[in-house]
């Protein structure tokens, strides 16, 4: 049985299927880290003394979350490049725009491995403080949805884009979709940086 | 699909792409050095949010089309802002509980 509206839109809600799908799903994604972001603000208002980010005892890089920031905005715009190239019927540019775009989830990702390492050589774990543990569980779960995010890209970018052969169109709208999981991951981390690292 | 489907229409939007990446750019460096400036806490905070809500705004509204998404969308969207910001105040919310109980 074929799967419905995987291209043409449903009449009542004038979107493919997918594409509303992904909005809900985002919507509670928004919940996920929103309910982070308002324990943190719970533990920061509680608390007698809160470090900043920048603080000897602390001790988070702001040029190396800088750097990181710039790299997510930039997969950002080569994923959204990637589906444009699409829409454009050019297959060539499509994979070289999601490859820039898995490998700055590489980079990213990368990054905040050396950032956890230099942590963890100064003991600095989750138990270690408050602070600690909120960092860790912000930025850990932020980068398992990076992780995902560049599973399935990596997916579409091989194995996954024999579509564009057999259904071009169907092939463009998971792009289309990809692209706003993978914004969204872009977004909460713009508000994660200033937040920890800044504030 | 939509009436945005041509190639000039797409060209145009990646004129825009290229433009919010720049913007981005800018505003996150702007964020960086504004932390610099000495401060009190509380006005801190609603720079940071005030440039960090305006780059997502960015993201939101050209990376991921809802500038030019259908209605039902943004009522989701609608939906969910409400209910984080209610998310957001329940910290509020508790320490007003915990006054109210003294």
């Amino acid at each position: 049985m074929e799967i419905p509206y995987t291209t043409e839109t449903r009449p009542d809600t004038g979107l493919y299927n997918a594409k509303l799908g992904i909005w809900l799903f985002l919507a509670s994604e928004v919940m996920l880290f929103g309910s982070l972001f308002s324990s943190y603000i719970l533990l920061r208002t509680g608390a007698p003394a809160w470090p900043h980010g920048r603080a000897p005892e602390i001790g988070l890089s702001v040029p190396l979350a800088t750097i990181n920031t710039m790299v997510l905005i930039a997969s950002s715009v080569t994923m959204v490049l990637a589906w444009a190239s699409l829409k454009l019927k050019d297959f060539a540019k499509y994979r070289m725009y999601m490859l820039f775009t898995i490998l700055a989830g590489f980079a990213f990702m990368g990054i905040k491995s050396y950032e956890y390492a230099t942590k963890f050589e100064h003991h600095h774990f989750p138990k270690t403080s408050t602070f600690f543990a909120i960092y860790f569980t912000l930025t850990g779960l932020h980068g398992l949805h990076v992780l995902g995010g560049m599973i399935v890209n990596g997916y579409f970018w091989g194995p996954g884009a024999k579509m564009w052969k057999t259904d071009p169109e169907r092939f463009t709208n998971r792009i289309e979709v990809a692209g706003l999981y993978w914004h969204f991951v872009d977004l909460v981390w713009i508000f994660l940086f200033p937040v920890l690292y800044l504030l | 699909m939509s009436a945005h489907d041509d190639p000039e229409s797409i060209r145009r939007e990646v004129k825009a792409y290229i433009t919010v990446f720049v913007s981005l750019a800018v505003l996150t460096v702007l964020t960086v050095a504004v932390s610099y400036f000495h401060m009190p806490v509380g006005l801190a905070v609603l720079v940071a949010l005030v440039i960090a809500t305006f780059k997502g705004s960015l993201v939101a509204a050209v990376f991921m089309h809802l500038r030019a998404e259908k209605k039902l969308i943004y009522w989701v969207l609608v939906l969910t802002v409400i209910f984080f910001i209610v998310l957001m105040s329940i910290p509020s919310i508790s320490q007003w509980d915990q006054r109210m109980l003294r």
